[in-house]
């Protein structure tokens, strides 16, 4: 399966730094001034689905991101008496580092060859690159846990506790719906996942229920709407930030925005081919011209741009879950469907390998390969399950199905009967 | 279950979450492709007030350019919130003016009493509501400043709203 990887002379070690630095330069620009614009994007999508208008006022609206960072930085920063103030300062630091530090390993172009070398594009080329994902995204629940527990406020420590159950039982079913992708792939290099999606199709095709899980929990991780728990503003004051002011709140609000890019640029990489075109095998052979990067960058920042989107779209459109349900979508649902969706592709995989189909193809030319449409049957079965058996009042539980059911017998004859329902001993 | 809980009888198994989200997406891109704006931009466009709007005073001048006000004393007396001040004067020809007149708008609860109990249609309540000022003394209104007033005047009742009688 790992033919395709071609290996090229390394570059001295002054230019790998030389350019290591460039990237990271111009990534680091490119994210942050990104990030500003996506508040200003979400304010304005958030207004057109509610039939507003939005920011319209500072240049247009345009200058609306410029207009709030000014006043974050001239705000007074306040630090409550009772707080602890080492970890209070810490806090929105480690809650928008692990956001940061994730995109140094997502590929977001072809490499180009260029006359000093092949230049990889991606800032850390890590063979271990998804492990290095893994690790470091769960570090991200430290700033909003610290944050909760040092501001030394009821609400934020609430808000802390149910973002620390959160992120530790989303991020198994996230681990567990990835695995199926690393099966494929053979390696946990993103390189090479990029690599094998563009020669056996994107994995949304192969492995929709993986992408689904792996989504839901993304959505969980970066603490978005519906799964916005720990913020909470009805319930909670807004949570784990109710204590902070100015420019450490903003942290906390670039930190969500750029989780949400890392999480998009995550979901791009691992399922939609990450930088890859589709339909063409252009991008992927040599020459590896300039002219390919830039596409194929083109390609990624529409695509990342795509699920950035699509957060901000299901953030106006969902209400926020109740904790029960939150809890019981993330440990009943996701965590046995994953477990069971990686027995089910690891069999089909090996059933593939023992009957030795790797590389048949049938038809003419070298297009239809047989392990893919293999693949894909099983995938359109498993969809089919999925989202028209499974999706019958089974993923989200109203609230009564947690009650036993003579308990719920009774309370539907008091209601049906109008009886006040009444304390009964030691309850 | 200390407290009555509402039991919703939900048919369990035609309920869905992936369906419904699919249509609640379906829904909101539509707002989103086709917003139908309808917020009003203040500074820019202004809504209509209307006739029956009571609003910050104006004082009513005769052509001569003096007050119509002859200081009868209706409406400090009428006033439910004991915003009007007044002093009556008078002249050697014997007519009666107000030395002092001075309206607190802060005080002021807008019911256009004043306006209603007027013998000489001189104090009337304003169709206008951008009164910001920056302290609280800029809000008591003294003669000249309500003389000076162009806004126009409630009529306290719109005649083309038979519910108004």
């Amino acid at each position: 399966m790992n033919n395709y990887v071609t290996i090229y002379p390394p570059q001295s070690t002054f230019l790998f730094v030389v350019f290591t630095i460039i990237k990271m330069v111009i990534v680091f620009t490119v994210y942050m001034v990104g990030v500003a614009l996506l508040t200003l994007a979400e304010r304005k999508i958030s207004a057109w689905m509610q039939d507003r208008h939005g920011p319209n006022r500072v240049g247009k609206g345009w200058l609306q991101p410029a207009a709030d960072g000014l006043k974050n930085i001239m705000k007074e920063e306040t630090y409550p008496g009772a707080a602890y103030t080492p970890l209070f300062v810490l806090a929105p630091v480690l809650s928008f580092i692990p956001a940061l530090v994730t995109w140094a390993v997502i590929p977001f172009a072809a490499p180009w060859a260029s006359r000093w070398g092949m230049i990889d594009m991606v800032l850390a080329p890590l063979p271990v690159g998804f492990l290095f994902i893994l690790a470091v995204s769960s570090l991200g629940v430290y700033g909003i846990v610290l944050a909760g527990w040092s501001s030394n406020n009821k609400y934020a420590l609430l808000g802390g506790l149910r973002s620390s159950a959160q992120m530790v039982s989303y991020e198994i079913a996230m681990g567990m719906s990835t695995i199926p992708v690393l099966i494929l792939a053979g390696n946990v290099s993103l390189n090479q996942i990029v690599q094998q999606q563009a020669t056996m199709g994107w994995n949304v095709l192969n492995l929709t229920v993986a992408f689904f899980i792996f989504m839901i929990a993304a959505f969980a991780e970066t603490n978005r709407l519906p799964f916005d728990l720990p913020e909470a503003e009805s319930e909670l004051i807004t949570g784990y930030h109710t204590e902070y002011s100015a420019m450490k709140f903003s942290m906390f609000f670039i930190a969500e925005y750029a989780n949400m890019v890392t999480a998009s640029g995550l979901m791009a990489t691992l399922f939609f081919g990450g930088w890859d075109i589709p339909f063409t095998l252009w991008d992927n052979i040599a020459p590896h011209t300039l002219l390919k990067t830039v596409i194929t960058q083109g390609f990624f920042a529409f695509k990342v741009l795509f699920f950035v989107f699509f957060f901000m779209w299901i953030r106006w459109t969902l209400p926020r879950f109740r904790y029960d349900q939150l809890m019981s979508l993330g440990w009943r649902f996701l965590l046995p469907l994953a477990l069971a969706y990686i027995v089910i592709i690891a069999s089909v995989v090996l059933g593939i390998d023992a009957a030795g189909l790797w590389g048949r193809y049938i038809g003419p030319g070298r297009i239809l390969s047989v392990a893919n449409i293999i693949l894909l049957a099983v995938n359109m079965v498993l969809c089919f399950l999925l989202f028209w058996v499974l999706d019958r009042g089974r993923i989200i539980s109203p609230a009564y199905s947690r009650l036993e059911r003579r308990d719920l017998e009774r309370l539907r004859a008091m209601s049906a009967a109008r009886i006040p329902v009444t304390a009964e001993a030691g309850d | 279950m200390a407290i009555g809980v509402k039991v919703v009888d939900r048919p369990i198994d035609e309920t869905s979450y992936i369906r419904a989200t699919v249509k609640g997406l379906a829904l909101t891109f539509k707002h989103l492709m086709n917003p139908h704006k309808v917020t009003t931009q203040y500074p820019e466009e202004k809504d209509a007030l209307s006739k029956r709007w009571r609003g910050t005073h104006r004082m009513l001048t005769t052509e001569d350019g003096k007050a119509k006000c002859v200081a009868c004393g209706l409406c400090p007396t009428v006033c439910p919130a004991n915003c009007i001040k007044l002093v009556p004067g008078e002249d050697e020809k014997g007519n009666r003016y107000p030395l002092l007149f001075e309206i607190d708008e802060f005080r002021c609860i807008f019911c256009g009493y004043c306006q209603e109990v007027c013998p000489e249609e001189a104090i009337h309540v304003g169709r206008h509501y951008e009164n910001a000022e920056f302290s609280r003394e800029g809000f008591v209104y003294d003669l000249e400043r309500l003389m000076a007033q162009t806004h126009p005047v409630s009529e306290l009742w719109d005649p083309a709203d038979p519910r108004g009688e």
